[in-house]
């Protein structure tokens, strides 16, 4: 008689299958055991499709959905148990099938309860009892067929054979192996070993293992993560084990299983396995040790995994890589892709398997660290990095400190093998990396990351409306590694003849608890991104692109200013030689820059809609009154009371005056780039460092100091700086503001000291726009002065453009956070096309 | 905005009995938009002159058109535009509403004035004119009226910025009152040819009303009619919202298509090209077809009526010529059978894209010009490397053909979004460059009257997959 079965271990994520009978049990075990969200129920499934759980006309449609629910649910890693009859084969088969599709184990629970029971309970249903013989059918085909189940893919088999079993048995729910999420370091992750002992005791002891010890310990306990490939090759492969397997034995390392782990745990099991690529050796190496520890290395290689899953899902280690849909699945698909990387049987001209290469595609949120193929120098291609830099080969060992990021190296002592294919010879992940964005990037409904708003939703709508304007007209998205947010003015003030004023600037600030503010001339321009390389080899290197300009000059919505590349390389190689000539390359350590700046006049870019819009009104209105007051007059003349219509006439022609002295404030003469000028307000990124994040004042002083070096064609921005609980600094900004505008200015921005600054509700505003009088005669119209319709505009919102203003802040960040941390292009892209479609957002235009 | 009518016929102070409008006082009406005032500046027995000026509320006319009928230009047109000043189809409103009797044909006072014609002149100070003084000629010369248009220049200050679209007008011949304001009425908005403020579906109606007795007579009736009813197009707000600062994609587009059409429909260009594309997706053996940049889809038309095509795939980037050639194809009213075999979608030629694999033929009709050259590569791998057709029929421009055409671009070009066209030369290279980087053989043919120096206005390129 078999044990009474008291406990079922069941892998999560993963599907459970329950077989058995009608009246088996199987509903109520499901609803005991799991969430009722987790269950899938072919019942259900047809009403669902067919208003009712007994209609057998219906049964195709209800397996199609039980099957892309279930299909669904392991796509997203989620545990689902069908709750179906599956007595036949094929049923199960399917189940099997997309369970394995999802890389994903599968565990049979049997209801092998006697036939008469089955009946007995069956007959108690008030509703949608089955008919007798159906349930002997049932019956006897799960029994006759149950024995197979092992074979048919099912990873655990558990049969329930009595109502005890049924009542008392335990659910075990276990995670799969390689998720260790909870797991938050710090690590450092070691490249291929090969049985290369002295420079692995260098590389502990130089991060800070205590290397005496046994086992070699962290003060700090930092931990250890061994990419696999311990063995073959090298000199000291059993002192490597050694030193390894007690690490991960008393916690102090984690290791996972390399190709040559794998084919020697085959050679000590006394399998046939060809004795090349070093394996030989680690067997010599081996013999001269004792039985026991030669057990012991082959109960660590049988147990290594094939991945980790680390760190809250943002790491992932496996020895050859793995592509995004594989981390945290357990299938021998992955293990095979884990070990060996994904092949389809072709050769390299030295012999070596050609792989896909997964991490030009690689677009996931986890960084995936990994080993097995030699290469010069660990570098990070899209959030993916190798860390095999050949030790063995006499290259060197090389160590991924994380979360720091941060590369250390030992050099191999000798050459201990002699490499196959030269180590610079690896190719490089291929060109499409960087120019292949696919449809599926950007299109439909989005929800974009952040790390300064968490998640930003895109919908569809607004995609769609941003396709048309990025594929028509912007620029190479190589290119665009940003683009600037939208901006909220500030609240409406309720003084005399005005709009906005910069008491409720800094009203906001306060409220925002924010006390240092820096207030910045605000240029009537267009809204430029400067993005340029030091020179073109620099292009190609960090974009990926080249063009005559080493760069590029886009609008806000990044498209180019200039038609004529010749005009963007020549604004571009005035501004590169200042920076040269400041030292910014150098004290950035930097071959590229993007900056945020304003370009002048607005008439460069602008022309058209300032003569279509505003010259145009300026001249029909002109017209228009000046025949009115004429005729007006004339009438007048004759004794027509209307005294009352002219004087009003005059004054909304003295209106329209102001109104075109404003747009007039705005344009001057250009011819090409003669006549332009930037002005440049924030260095937004360089090699290494998101730079939007220091302080404006930095950005302000490192940009006068390259003005002084290109007074041509860079233009000042001027500033004052506020402590807000500082009456005379507000009182001085304020007059500051006046004088500005009623010269003609546009206004200023408000920002925070520190551009990324939050209180307990969250972001604060990255800025708050104060524009002057006369100018909002351009947004507002010539005539929004007049008492009654400055009091209509008060009512105006500002909620939604100040949650677009954060929205787009938010993603503009995390578009640059991505593009120094080299992302994929597409994870760039996504949060660049996320502000151009954000900005198809209905918000009312003048705000 | 304002309008004034003169009679010189004596006694010119008739006038005021026909407009019902005391000449010695003011009428001062609300009309919805604004405050409408009618006023003699002149009034002898010569010469008699009403005005009609209308004081427009802006911020009242804005809120109206915040809605969904709106194309902005640069977002903020609905604020600050040209509408309380520029002539246009809130004057028909307010002459509709101020001169409602004379326009009906009554004149209690003086019933035999009303079928008399009088000398008339009518001035209005700022009217734009879409199409210019030649439109304005067109349209007002068959009615009997001298004109006089003078432009009105942008800005004084900027004078290399040329005129303005508006004109100072004066149109003078014999008519009656009635017919005189008939047709101001009918005309301000077809010259103006902007949003309407009052679109709804009793414009029929009213334009039967007011141009029943004139308006089928008169030569451009085809136009007057097609502007007048120009209901606003789809609200393609969104993307309008995107346009950047003056730049209203669906207006620029429009301009442009114009002068593309205006060269080419001289010669049928557009159908010898779709015949030919017909020709070579026949010749490809037809069966499943994706024609991308499939605009208004009048290749899919064909491609819908040619039984050996079996499925259709029409992509385009812009939602607005989809949506159009859902209409135009009335996908809603075919037949199940037809239908399935055709599905439109969005989607962009520098974006791969999955839902392109598997066709046997990928048709490009006047498409690649449109991509900056920079994006070439990215394009071929698109098409040929991703989607990768078992043909590609591609059709551009003949640059060279270009000096032919009378209405050509700033840039030489076509088409004002044509962001370069090829020579035969060049075409040849480039399509030979891409066949051979794809594997792909290519022949060239060219659509077209052959000019001997030039060659043909348009070439195409049908490539096919080497087996």
């Amino acid at each position: 008689m078999r044990p009474t079965l008291t406990e079922i271990e069941i892998a999560e994520p993963g599907l459970v299958v329950l077989c058995g009978a009608s009246g088996s049990g199987k509903s109520t075990f499901a609803r005991r055991h799991f969430a009722s969200t987790e269950v899938v129920s072919s019942d259900q499934c047809r009403a669902m499709v067919g208003d009712d759980e007994t209609d057998q006309t219906v049964t195709a449609e209800a397996f199609d959905l039980l099957h892309t629910i279930v299909r669904k649910r392991l796509e997203i890693g989620r545990l689902t148990v069908v709750d179906a009859t599956n007595a036949k084969t094929p049923d199960r088969k399917a189940l099997v099938e997309i369970a394995r599709r999802a890389d994903l184990m599968v565990t049979a629970i049997v209801f092998d309860l006697p036939l008469a029971w089955c009946v007995e309970r069956n007959s108690s249903r008030d509703d949608r009892q089955t008919p007798r013989h159906a349930i002997k059918r049932q019956h006897e085909t799960l029994r006759r067929n149950a024995r197979r189940l092992r074979k048919e893919g099912f990873a655990r088999v558990h049969t329930i054979g009595t109502a005890d079993e049924l009542d008392s048995v335990r659910i075990v729910r276990s995670r799969l192996w390689c998720d260790r999420r909870d797991d938050v370091g710090p690590f450092d992750i070691i490249g291929d070993v090969h049985g290369c002992h002295t420079e692995l005791v260098e590389m502990l002891d130089r991060l800070g293992y205590d290397v005496a010890a046994r086992p070699v310990t962290h003060p700090d306990n930092r931990r250890a993560v061994f990419v696999g490939d311990l063995v073959d090759r090298g000199p000291g492969v059993a002192e490597v084990l050694e030193v390894v397997m007690s690490m991960v034995d008393s916690g102090s390392a984690l290791c996972i299983a390399g190709n040559h782990e794998n084919k020697l745990g085959r050679a000590l099991a006394g399998r046939q396995v060809q004795m090349t690529h070093g394996l030989a050796e680690s067997l010599v190496q081996l013999e001269q040790r004792s039985a026991a520890f030669r057990d012991q290395v082959a109960v660590f290689v049988d147990g290594l995994i094939s991945h980790y899953v680390l760190d809250g899902g943002r790491l992932v280690v496996a020895h050859a890589g793995l592509p995004e849909r594989y981390h945290g699945r357990a299938s021998a698909r992955v293990r095979d892709i884990a070990l060996y990387g994904d092949t389809d049987g072709e050769s390299d001209e030295y012999g070596l398997p050609v792989r896909y290469p997964w991490a030009a595609d690689y677009r996931g949120d986890a960084a995936v660290v990994y080993g097995h193929t030699p290469v010069m120098a660990a570098e990070w291609v899209n959030n993916t990095i190798c860390v095999d830099t050949g030790a063995v080969f006499g290259g060197e060992l090389t160590a991924l400190r994380w979360p720091e990021r941060e590369l250390v190296s030992v050099q191999a002592a000798e050459v201990y093998y002699e490499p196959v294919r030269p180590l610079d010879a690896e190719p490089h992940a291929d060109d499409r990396a960087h120019t292949a964005l696919d449809i599926s990037d950007v299109a439909g409904k989005h929800i974009v990351d952040t790390s300064l708003a968490g998640r930003v939703t895109i919908e569809a709508e607004q995609s769609s409306a941003a396709l048309e304007v990025m594929s028509r007209f912007a620029v190479d998205p190589r290119w665009l590694a940003y683009l600037p947010p939208t901006m909220a003015p500030v609240a409406t003030s309720t003084r005399d003849g005005y709009l906005e004023h910069p008491d409720e600037a800094f009203a906001y600030f306060e409220r925002a608890g924010v006390r240092e503010v820096v207030c910045q001339e605000k240029h009537m321009g267009s809204r430029a991104v400067v993005v340029m390389a030091r020179d073109v080899g620099a292009a190609e290197a960090r974009f990926g692109i080249a063009n005559e300009a080493g760069g590029v000059i886009v609008t806000r919505t990044g498209r180019a200013f200039f038609a004529e590349s010749a005009a963007t390389a020549s604004l571009l190689a005035r501004l590169r030689a200042a920076a040269e000539r400041t030292g910014l390359w150098d004290r950035l350590g930097t071959d590229w820059l993007v900056l945020d700046a304003e370009l002048l006049p607005w008439s460069a870019k602008g022309a058209e809609l300032i003569q279509d819009l505003y010259a145009s009104t300026g001249a029909a209105g002109t017209a228009a009154l000046s025949t009115a007051s004429k005729l007006i007059a004339a009438a007048a003349g004759r004794g027509v009371a209307l005294d009352e219509l002219a004087a009003r006439t005059d004054e909304r022609a003295s209106h329209l005056g102001s109104f075109i002295d404003a747009y007039r404030q705005y344009c001057w003469d250009t011819d090409g780039v003669e006549g332009v000028e930037i002005a440049p307000f924030q260095i937004l990124a360089a090699h290494g460092e998101v730079l939007a994040r220091r302080p404006h004042a930095w950005h302000l002083d490192e940009i006068d100091a390259l003005i002084a070096e290109a007074p041509d064609v860079l233009c000042r921005t001027d500033r004052r700086h506020v402590t807000i609980d500082d009456a005379a600094s507000i009182a001085d900004v304020t007059d500051w503001w006046h004088s500005m505008t009623e010269r003609g200015g546009e206004g200023m921005v408000a920002k925070p000291a520190d551009p990324v600054t939050f209180n307990d509700k969250g972001l604060v505003l990255p800025g708050v726009k104060c524009r002057g009088r006369e100018y909002l005669r351009l947004i507002y119209g010539a005539e929004y002065l007049a008492p009654e319709n400055l009091q209509q505009l008060r009512q105006r919102s500002l909620k939604r453009k100040s949650s677009l203003a954060r929205r787009e802040f938010a993603l503009g960040i995390e578009a640059l956070d991505r593009f120094v941390a080299n992302e994929h292009l597409s994870r760039v892209h996504q949060c660049v096309f996320a502000v151009l479609a954000l900005e198809s957002e209905p918000v009312d235009p003048r705000l | 905005m304002l309008v004034s009518l003169t009679s010189t016929t004596p006694d010119a102070t008739d006038l005021g009995f026909l407009l019902h409008k005391h000449p010695d006082r003011v009428r001062s009406v609300d009309v919805g938009f604004g405050r409408a005032h009618v006023f003699y500046p002149e009034a002898t027995p010569d010469r008699c002159t009403a005005t009609l000026f209308v004081e427009v509320d802006s911020f009242a006319a804005s809120k109206r058109r915040s809605g969904r009928q709106s194309l902005h230009l640069g977002g903020l047109e609905p604020y600050v535009n040209d509408r309380p000043y520029a002539a246009s189809s809130m004057l028909s409103v307010a002459i509709g509403r101020l001169f409602r009797t004379a326009l009906a044909g009554t004149c209690d006072a003086r019933p035999e004035l009303v079928d008399r014609p009088l000398d008339l002149a009518v001035e209005l100070a700022a009217l734009g004119v879409r199409g210019g003084a030649d439109v304005l000629q067109r349209l007002f010369q068959p009615l009997g009226y001298d004109v006089e248009c003078a432009p009105i220049p942008l800005d004084t200050e900027f004078g290399d910025w040329g005129d303005s679209r508006y004109c100072s007008v004066r149109l003078a011949g014999r008519h009656t009152v009635r017919r005189t304001l008939e047709h101001l009425y009918v005309m301000l908005p077809v010259l103006d040819d902007r949003k309407h403020y009052w679109i709804g579906p009793d414009e029929v109606d009213k334009l039967m009303r007011r141009g029943g007795e004139w308006l089928a007579a008169h030569p451009e009736s085809e136009l007057i009619t097609r502007r007048y009813l120009r209901f606003g197009t789809l609200a393609r707000e969104a993307l309008a919202r995107l346009a950047e600062a003056g730049e209203d994609v669906d207006r620029a587009d429009r301009r442009h298509d114009d002068a593309e059409q205006a060269n080419e429909r001289r010669m049928n260009l557009r159908e010898l090209r779709l015949d030919a594309v017909m020709d070579a997706v026949r010749g490809a053996g037809a069966g499943r077809v994706a024609d991308l940049g499939c605009g208004e889809g009048r290749l899919l038309q064909r491609l819908i009526d040619e039984a050996a095509v079996t499925a259709i795939l029409g992509m385009d980037t812009s939602i607005g010529a989809l949506e159009r050639a859902e209409r135009r194809l009335g996908l809603d009213e075919m037949s199940e059978r037809r239908r399935e075999r055709v599905s439109l979608a969005q989607g962009s030629l520098t974006y791969t894209d999955e839902r392109l694999r598997g066709f046997d033929v990928v048709t490009l009709v006047e498409v690649v010009e449109h991509l900056d050259p920079e994006r070439l590569d990215v394009f071929a791998d698109v098409v040929f490397g991703r989607a990768a057709p078992a043909a590609v029929v591609l059709t551009t421009p003949n640059r060279e053909y270009n000096v032919s055409f009378e209405h050509l671009g700033q840039s030489g070009l076509r088409h004002g979004d044509h962001r370069f066209e090829w020579t035969r030369g060049e075409f040849t290279a480039w399509a030979r460059g891409v066949g051979g980087r794809y594997g792909y053989g290519c022949e060239i043919s060219g659509i077209g009257p052959d000019d001997p120096q030039c060659g043909p206005p348009t070439q195409m390129a049908v490539f096919r997959r080497a087996p």
